[in-house]
């Protein structure tokens, strides 16, 4: 291992199992006290050097945007820099009372379909996904192809049509266009996530409890779901942040202030903004990217888990 | 398997459904579409319905407020002759064509750096991951367009060497530009994917090319990129279909009209401003008709292509 170490400069990171980034602490720790040679210290500070320059660049915007919503607003236009002499929260308050309603009131909004949307994908999703996982049916292949197409559907395809429906129905201006797709699995996305998750359970425990007696509604809740849990949450973590961030359908069927989500009232803001009030603007861009962050900082696993799963074998 | 080898499968093996299915087969029916009921459901009315239903809208001329009136083919006629609409496909293609690539390779140079069984690896994958859910947020467009403003942050930087940088966003030669760098910037879900599937190339390929001699550049060119050629090829895919889709950066960047002069006018935003500012429903149709076949084209290429230098293992 030794001299492997010192010959390679890469030899710790391929051998460990696939998939579990976690297992490979042992031989990173053990680099650390065994001898480099000069060279490759320099490089592998040259790789530190040129990640933290990389990240600081793409976070530097961010975080400009942060200390810039802190600031008294002409700061905006001539300081770049991140320092801060003051806190000026005065930005928040204007922000927070400058359309027509609170923002708390979008923000609620937001939150109303967000929760619709995230539990209309765990239901239908998870249902969807046991058929195609666990029971054989006519058409099954056909319906499975049919929906790993649909994942690759241009939305734009199906909104006028899905429009003029709902509008028939009298649904704009409700929250029940962006809601109800959703109790119907067209985010095939998770659909698809959920039946690679069930494939890894092992069916010896179906058939246990098929053996026990439970019918498939029974397998499904006692023994699937509990099990399942992990996708359920990434496919929670995902709905959230979509949703959340989901402009196109808002624009469209929310055409009245009272139902606004955060991102068209965002929209309503910059519309009607004069050239001064970019401040209010920051903060409260500030306060709608919050939820999106609180959710990354504490969901990252599933987040990495459900991109790097759906996106390679 | 993801989505794309598992279609690609599916396509393969078809009519060849073993003894063991077949025995199986209308055994589960009745419990399986009972599971399967919200989403058929939903494929009817949501998706397959709205999907048929446009296909005639784009053939007819349809208000909202008047029953559809059958025109045949005047939709597309008229798109043959509308300047906006070829000028909003131009954007569209620079877009895709320009972004996408840009942004892979960022995604593959960042993954093989962060490969590389690195100290902080988790920390700096969060900070490179961060940019790209953030990325379609309107508050992010709300940034950018401050930042690429006459005296945005950009500027004042430049400002700083003495340079007196242009209004990126409200000049048509660099608007598109500063959208496209924003679609860069959310590299993040790509590199997980690249991440990810750096870490199922075996090891003792890269030993055995060392004891062979292969220089780095040897073994990233006969190693590497082979062994994650589907996975780029499965990002390639992925990253055009949604490209095509774009939407909330250009409206917002642009206030909503694509400007400056049509320069950031993509084909969704011509698309809404013609369904839903100008109610103009049949052509809208029409034009979603077109967006879709644009995207089966280069998906269909896409796959095509990809016989010729996507390698797979087994």
């Amino acid at each position: 291992m030794t001299t492997k170490l010192e010959t390679l400069p890469t030899p710790d990171k391929k051998s460990g199992g696939a998939g579990k980034p976690t297992n490979h602490r042992k031989p990173r720790e053990s680099r650390g006290t065994l001898a480099f040679s000069r060279a490759q210290r320099g490089k592998s500070l040259m790789k530190h050097g040129i990640l933290i320059l990389a990240g600081g660049l793409m976070i530097y915007p961010l975080l400009w945007m942060v200390v810039s919503s802190l600031r008294p607003n002409e700061l905006i236009f001539r300081e770049p820099g991140l320092w801060l002499n003051s806190l000026e929260m005065s930005n928040y308050t204007s922000g927070w009372s400058a359309l027509t309603h609170p923002f708390g009131h979008y923000m609620i909004n937001s939150a109303i379909v967000v929760i619709g949307s995230i539990l209309g994908n765990l239901i239908s999703c998870s249902m969807a996904a046991y058929a195609f996982a666990r029971l054989q049916f006519t058409a099954k292949k056909l319906l499975f192809g049919i929906m790993l197409l649909t994942i690759m559907l241009p939305f734009h395809v199906v909104i006028v049509p899905q429009y003029i429906l709902f509008s028939q129905i009298g649904w704009v201006n409700t929250f029940w266009p962006l809601i109800v797709p959703k109790l119907l699995a067209t985010e095939a996305f998770f659909v698809f996530l959920m039946v690679q998750f069930i494939r890894g359970i092992p069916r010896e425990l179906d058939e246990a409890a098929r053996i026990d007696g439970a019918g498939h509604p029974r397998i499904f809740l006692r023994v699937i779901l509990p099990l399942m849990v992990p996708a359920l949450a990434t496919t929670t973590i995902f709905t959230f942040i979509w949703t959340w961030n989901d402009f196109f359908g808002a624009l469209i069927y929310l055409t009245d202030p009272d139902m606004f989500t955060v991102p068209v009232a965002l929209r309503a803001f910059v519309d009607s903004q004069s050239a001064t009030s970019w401040g209010s603007l920051f903060a409260m861009s500030i306060v709608s990217l919050l939820p999106v962050f609180l959710v990354f900082l504490f969901g990252q696993r599933f987040l990495i888990k459900g991109i790097a799963t759906t996106g390679i074998k | 398997m993801s989505a794309i080898s598992e279609l690609s499968s599916i396509t393969r093996r078809k009519g060849k459904a073993t003894a063991a299915e077949k025995k199986a087969n209308g055994r589960d029916n009745k419990a399986a579409y009972i599971f399967l009921l919200p989403w058929l459901v939903g494929l009817v009315a949501i998706t397959i319905g709205p999907m048929i239903m446009s296909l005639y809208l784009s053939f007819t001329d349809y208000n909202l407020l008047q029953p559809p009136e059958w025109v045949g083919l005047d939709n597309f006629t008229r798109m043959l002759s509308d300047a906006r609409l070829h000028n909003s496909l131009g954007v569209t293609f620079t877009y895709v064509f320009v972004g996408v690539p840009l942004q892979l390779a960022v995604a593959l140079l960042i993954a093989l750096v962060l490969d590389k069984g690195l100290r902080g690896l988790p920390f700096y994958r969060s900070v490179f991951y961060l940019p790209s859910l953030l990325g379609g947020s309107v508050a992010v467009a709300i940034l950018w367009k401050q930042i690429f403003g006459t005296t945005g942050l950009v500027n004042q930087v430049l400002a700083m060497f003495g340079i007196q940088g242009p209004g990126w966003i409200s000049d048509p030669s660099t608007a598109l530009g500063s959208i496209i760098l924003l679609h860069v910037w959310t590299f993040g879900a790509p590199m997980i994917i690249f991440l990810a599937g750096l870490r199922q190339i075996p090891h003792m390929y890269y030993e055995a090319a060392r004891v062979d001699g292969a220089t780095t550049l040897q073994q990233f060119w006969r190693i590497t990129l082979p062994m994650l050629s589907p996975i780029i090829f499965f990002n390639l895919v992925l990253q055009i279909i949604g490209s095509f889709q774009s939407f909330t950066q250009a409206f917002i960047v642009s206030g909503g009209n694509g400007g400056p002069s049509d320069s950031t006018m993509f084909f969704t935003l011509y698309l809404y401003q013609k369904g839903f500012g100008q109610f103009d429903m049949g052509y809208a149709s029409a034009m979603a008709w077109v967006l879709l076949v644009i995207i089966g084209v280069f998906t269909a290429i896409n796959f095509i292509a990809s016989k010729y230098w996507v390698f797979y293992d087994d």
